[in-house]
């Protein structure tokens, strides 16, 4: 499978000439399996980029798999072409709730005041599912999908299709308040759904330093994500979801950071940038 | 997804709270046994968790061997912790347990019902806190 990042920036669309190399558009991430299913996790303002390329037009569905809502991880969906195309047919997949369907969550930011346009007045044909406990398939993609540890509703996703598995973890603190090295696998948030992958995309948005002020934010310091892709065991780790304060100097430093805390079995982390593309 | 078994995300917030807490704390998971102590419920236990590992309700309740303040057995169902799990609401109540060493405590305790954000029940959590 083909992997592509269109937005990897995380809480907040960071444009500007110290973020060139790494990119500002925040979470979007496409999957191209070998047989054209094409699946997209989350919709940050990278997905406007995504929906100009000819191959999402009118290419059959699409599928769209939101982690959780908060804006950072939806407000480029009502900038994605292909919903303005009556012919598109949109399945929308993300966190249940027991008090408010998926659309109507979805809606409180498309529609007035946020929005220009309603949600139901979109020409897409839109079909929304809350997301089960067991795993599903969409075309040659097998999927599983669990809760993790960040404010909100919110779900990590595990892809399993041509032989290879991926891990899209955006935001995600996997022990808040306690060390990850001082627990057994079986209760730290996450491990389930990354545990052995090819890929893991996974949240690193603050320094060690910067954690400190934020613990319960919902993110993971450089160090956290470094132990959770070690204990996982994970082939390949992706660090994610950088903070807007920081340019690509900072990232380049935070890079070569990871390499040298690295202790893990797999391939050394790498972070995520703009256009970047991975086979798995 | 991995076949190892995997706590609920409720049951790992709830350990995490309970972690950080000098209230003492404990958790039962949604087929009733005990999963988590904080080091503050210790006291009580006369064990640490991290000895005793998770242990099945039935023997939980045969250690802390519960008793009404004027000594009469109670069951594990007449516990407030008992009542949270099977009827799924909270419940309080004063009684006598019997630590590891045999030392014998009276607590008053609450239980509530743990359900997540689909309405899933994912366990109990209860605090137990001793009366001198």
């Amino acid at each position: 499978m083909l992997v592509r990042i269109w937005g990897c920036r995380g809480s907040l669309a960071t444009p500007g000439p110290e973020t060139l190399r790494y990119g500002g558009n925040t979470s979007c991430v496409e999957v191209e399996c070998d047989d054209g299913t094409r699946i997209i996790f989350d919709a940050g303002t990278g997905i406007r980029v995504l929906g100009r390329r000819p191959a999402v037009n009118g290419a059959g569905p699409i599928h769209l798999c939101l982690t959780h809502l908060h804006l950072d991880h939806i407000e480029g969906i009502g900038f994605f072409a292909p919903i303005f195309d009556p012919a598109t047919e949109v399945h929308v997949w993300g966190p249940p709730s027991s008090v408010r369907s998926l659309d109507e969550r979805l809606a409180r930011y498309l529609s007035a005041p946020l929005f220009p346009m309603e949600l139901s007045d979109l020409p897409a044909t839109f079909v929304f599912h809350d997301v089960e406990d067991e795993p599903w398939e969409i075309g040659s993609a097998r999927l599983d999908a669990a809760p993790i540890s960040h404010p909100g509703a919110t779900l990590g996703y595990r892809l399993q299709a041509d032989g290879a598995t991926l891990a899209y973890l955006p935001d995600h603190e996997p022990a808040v308040g306690v060390r990850l090295d001082n627990l057994t696998s079986d209760w730290i948030s996450g491990f389930g759904l990354a545990e052995g992958v090819d890929l893991l995309i996974h949240d690193a948005q603050y320094t060690d330093d910067e954690y400190l002020d934020h613990v319960g934010w919902g993110h993971s310091s450089i160090s956290q994500a470094l132990s959770f892709g070690a204990i996982t065991a994970v082939e390949r780790l992706l660090l994610f979801h950088h903070d807007p304060l920081h340019s690509d100097d900072d990232l380049d430093r935070h890079q070569a950071l990871a390499h040298e805390l690295w202790q893990g079995s797999g391939a050394p982390p790498e972070l995520a940038f703009e256009g970047m593309e991975l086979r798995i | 997804m991995s076949t190892r078994k995997q706590k609920s995300l409720v049951l790992i917030l709830a350990r995490e709270l309970a972690t950080n807490l000098a209230t003492p704390i404990y958790i039962a998971d949604a087929v009733g046994d005990l999963v988590y102590f904080n080091e503050p419920a210790e006291q009580i236990a006369s064990g640490r968790f991290v000895e005793r590992g998770e242990t099945s309700i039935n023997d939980w309740v045969r250690m802390l061997a519960p008793e009404t303040v004027d000594g009469k057995p109670l069951t594990r169902e007449e516990m407030p912790g008992g009542i949270a799990f099977a009827e799924r609401r909270p419940a309080h109540g004063t009684m006598r347990v019997t630590g590891l060493d045999g030392t014998r405590h009276t607590v008053e305790t609450t239980a509530l019902p743990l359900f997540g954000p689909d309405g899933e029940f994912h366990g109990i959590m209860a605090i137990f806190w001793e009366l001198h």
